[in-house]
């Protein structure tokens, strides 16, 4: 085998192993991202039922309710509009009335967020970022270091 | 006082990395061996400021000094003393100064033990060593300086970060950056090659000790990260595919390629504009990583503080270095001379195949952590890549590398016999199989995707005992000459054995904690019981105990197997008034390799306590593989043909020992 070929040949792997591996990301990246919204982002943009979405926000104060089995409805709000949620299981140590949460999930055909991912991971001073930029963005954010 | 000394040792610092930087590379350049000489002085001496500067922060925290910034923010008078050592570096400010004294103390050792290297060589490594040097001295002084004091200090400290509060930080960090800078070595020997423009299996033979010390310090710390997030996080995940691990995880992908193209030019004397590349990458994907942590750009409980200066100059020095050892390796690449030649199936050909692969996964995985930031840059638009991502595409790609790991130790340089090997192979093969067909019937049918990767877990282990096997003439001669031949391999060998064992070790843990594991959540009163698989667990009664800076609520649950009590199990949680924060403790009950975790959760208000049971079989084996694998890159040091200036059998002391 000459040189050239054997060239031709390393190239035409590497050009094999990199075209398997785009098809891989550009396949995985269509199925499997997952769009952050704010509750004013799913009224505005109308997203649409059974898309799976992030959901962020502040848990209302006084509107999370337990059920048995561990179910759990609460509303997420972003100072302007609210989205009830529905999720069963533990929640993190961190789920607090008016603190920062990420859901995950989608929304059912009447409008109830249904999640099967709560994100709590929020000290006293730190909020989930995307939590932040949206609440900055309706005007509701409160500072800093609160 | 002590905290003006530290300031004032780290500006030093500073000062004698500028003449690190400069003089030694121009005494290079004339060929003047006193201005060379410079290097190993001033790179010494900068790493004694440096230690002198973190020595002065430690005592800071140590007897709670909170008139400085860092010191305030982050301790407590309270806190235990083995928790205010290692909070110097639970921090923004202490975690850079760590970082710049391990990589003077890399600069040191290349000084101390380089005496065997060309004199040019040297005095080159030595001044790119202090370009990054100087970078990060005056990132840390500009823009983060742990020595910061307050005008009016507070009585009181406000404690660290609870989740930070745990032996598995006083190790982590240390081991990672050791990883992560070991690796400014290889990279500075890869930029020094280019300026000279010379480059040969010797410089491989002088850079594969320093990329295995640094691989294996990485591999170490990815894993110690990936133990405490397991037990300290309490729902006990190991691995998350969050940017900051994905961060380590690049560095560690390139690293490993680069161990396994420096073995091609080392022997071969091929692959050496590659080899250099590598070894660029792997520096400059840790540098990405220290960005992506250290900027602010992502949250995550390694962000310590978010400030857009700090983010801006990280990245500064980012396009500085990969911008720059980019441009000088377009430029300057071609004038190394090309190596030997070798047929696509043949010992190359297999370490090339894997270098294709590692360098693949890793782009996917920068791709998959990067995407999100550069979308939200420019649309807005905030999106998650998550774990489906990373499962789908890396998982797809580590299979065919997986399957390929045996056949590499046992081809031919230069011209391999694939058909050889794959007869040689066939024990192994067998052996797979049995275990693909143990673990089916075990699992009682379902997908075939976990026994496959059981049995290709085998097929890895079997492969890597195949190879010794063969070299030895196991179960061909008698046993005593395979024992006396297997003690004259060389150690590498034995080294490249055990790393892949190890790789099988670590697959069978990751396949059997995430396809066979279960998960039980309840909420229980005492008396009650929660159960998983065989086991009961009786939750017998709750108390409280005060510890030095927390208040923990503490239950007691005695464990049963099939109605036998094997034991008792503790799961807490800790409230920290300062932060007002609370940790939940998990439990752990080891069961050979297998664990029981046990964490709890809330208690609502008719007195029933939320648990979490989780059974994870196997899952031992994740970080014990990596321990094995970090093994087998010791035994690999250790072999004398690696150490430089040992060419010959050793009849003198060998001048340079790789770092310990």
């Amino acid at each position: 085998m000459t040189r050239r070929r054997r060239r031709l040949l390393l190239i035409g792997a590497g050009g094999a192993v990199l075209g398997i591996a785009i098809a891989l990301v550009l396949f995985a990246l269509k199925d499997s991202i997952v769009f952050f919204n704010s509750p004013s982002d799913v009224v505005e943009k109308h997203v649409a039922a059974g898309t799976r979405i992030r959901l962020g926000g502040l848990v209302k104060p006084g509107s999370v309710t337990r059920g048995a089995n561990f179910a759990v409805h609460f509303a997420v709000t972003d100072g302007s509009k609210d989205i009830p949620v529905a999720y069963s299981g533990a929640l993190p140590d961190l789920f607090r009335e008016g603190q920062g949460v990420i859901a995950e999930g989608s929304l059912d055909g009447t409008g109830v967020f249904e999640a099967d991912t709560i994100l709590a991971k929020h000290d006293e001073n730190y909020m989930p970022r995307e939590v932040a930029d949206a609440l900055k963005k309706q005007g509701h954010w409160m500072g800093e270091n609160k | 006082m002590i905290a003006e000394l530290g300031h004032y040792a780290l500006v030093l610092a500073l000062g004698l990395a500028l003449v690190q930087s400069s003089v030694p590379i121009w005494g290079a350049r004339i060929r003047d061996p006193a201005l060379m000489a410079v290097g190993t002085s001033t790179a010494l001496a900068q790493f004694a400021f440096v230690a002198l500067s973190f020595a002065a922060l430690t005592w800071c925290h140590v007897v709670s000094d909170f008139s400085l910034l860092t010191v305030f923010e982050n301790s407590h008078s309270a806190k235990p003393l083995v928790y205010k050592i290692t909070g110097v570096w639970g921090n923004h400010e202490g975690s850079m100064l760590l970082w710049v004294l391990i990589l003077a103390l890399f600069g040191a050792l290349v000084a101390a033990f380089g005496s065997n290297l060309p004199a040019a060589l040297k005095a080159t490594v030595l001044a790119v060593q202090a370009w990054i040097a100087a970078a990060f001295h005056l990132f840390i002084l500009l823009t983060s300086n742990p020595f910061a004091r307050i005008p009016n200090p507070p009585f009181e400290g406000r404690d660290l970060n609870p989740i930070l509060q745990d032996p598995g930080l006083a190790i982590h960090p240390p081991l990672l950056y050791l990883g992560y800078v070991g690796f400014s070595i290889t990279f500075s020997f890869a930029i020094a090659a280019l300026i000279e423009g010379r480059i040969d299996a010797a410089w491989a033979r002088w850079v594969r000790p320093w990329a295995l010390v640094a691989w294996m310090f990485l591999t170490l710390g990815i894993a110690m990260g990936s133990f405490w997030a397991y037990y300290t996080l309490g729902w006990g995940g190991w691995w998350f595919w969050d940017p900051v691990e994905n961060a380590s995880l690049m560095p560690w992908l390139a690293g490993t390629a680069l161990l396994h193209s420096a073995v091609v030019m080392e022997k071969r004397d091929a692959l050496k504009v590659w080899t250099v590349l590598l070894a660029i990458l792997a520096f400059s994907l840790s540098l990405v990583g220290t960005f992506l942590v250290r900027s602010g750009v992502l949250v995550s409980v390694h962000t310590f503080a978010t400030d857009p200066t700090r983010g801006i100059f990280i990245l500064a020095i980012l396009i500085l270095f990969i911008g720059g050892s980019f441009a000088l390796y377009a430029w300057r690449a071609s004038t190394l001379r090309q190596g030997g030649l070798f047929a696509p199936i043949s010992r190359e050909g297999a370490l090339l195949l894997n270098n294709l692969f590692l360098t693949t996964i890793c782009a996917t995985i920068f791709v998959g952590t990067l995407y999100p930031l550069a979308l939200e840059a420019l649309t807005g638009d905030k999106i998650s890549v998550g774990a489906p991502f990373f499962n789908a595409t890396v998982g797809r790609l580590a299979v065919p590398l997986l399957i390929a790991v045996p056949f590499g130790p046992l081809l031919a340089w230069k011209r391999g016999d694939l058909y050889g090997v794959a007869q040689r192979l066939l024990v192994a093969l067998a052996v797979a199989i049995v275990a693909m067909a143990a673990a089916f019937a075990f699992a009682g049918g379902g997908p075939v995707f976990a026994p496959f990767v059981v049995g290709l877990a085998f097929f890895v282990m079997a492969g890597a005992i195949t190879d010794i096997a063969e070299r030895t003439g196991l179960f061909r001669v008698p046993f005593a000459a395979a024992f006396g031949r297997a003690v004259g391999l060389p150690r590498s060998a034995w080294g490249t054995t055990v790393a892949h064992f190890g790789v099988g070790v670590c697959l069978l843990g990751i396949v059997g904690e995430t396809q066979w594991g279960a998960e039980r959540i309840a909420a229980i009163k005492p008396g009650e019981t929660v159960s998983v698989r065989h086991y009961d667990l009786t939750l017998d009664g709750m108390r409280e105990r005060r510890g030095p800076n927390y208040q923990e609520r503490i239950a007691h649950f005695t464990v049963r197997r099939n109605g036998e009590v094997i034991g008792a199990m503790e799961p807490s949680t800790r409230a920290f008034p300062v932060r007002q924060m609370s940790k939940s403790e998990a439990a752990l009950m080891t069961r050979g390799t297998s664990q029981l975790y046990l964490s709890l959760g809330d208690v609502d208000s008719a007195g029933a306590v939320t648990v979490r049971l989780y059974h994870k079989p196997l899952v031992l084996l994740i970080w014990i593989g990596a321990v094995v694998m970090m093994a087998g890159g010791a035994l690999s040091l250790s072999d004398r043909r690696l150490r430089v200036g040992a060419p010959r059998p050793a009849a003198r002391k060998p001048a340079l020992q790789p770092a310990e």
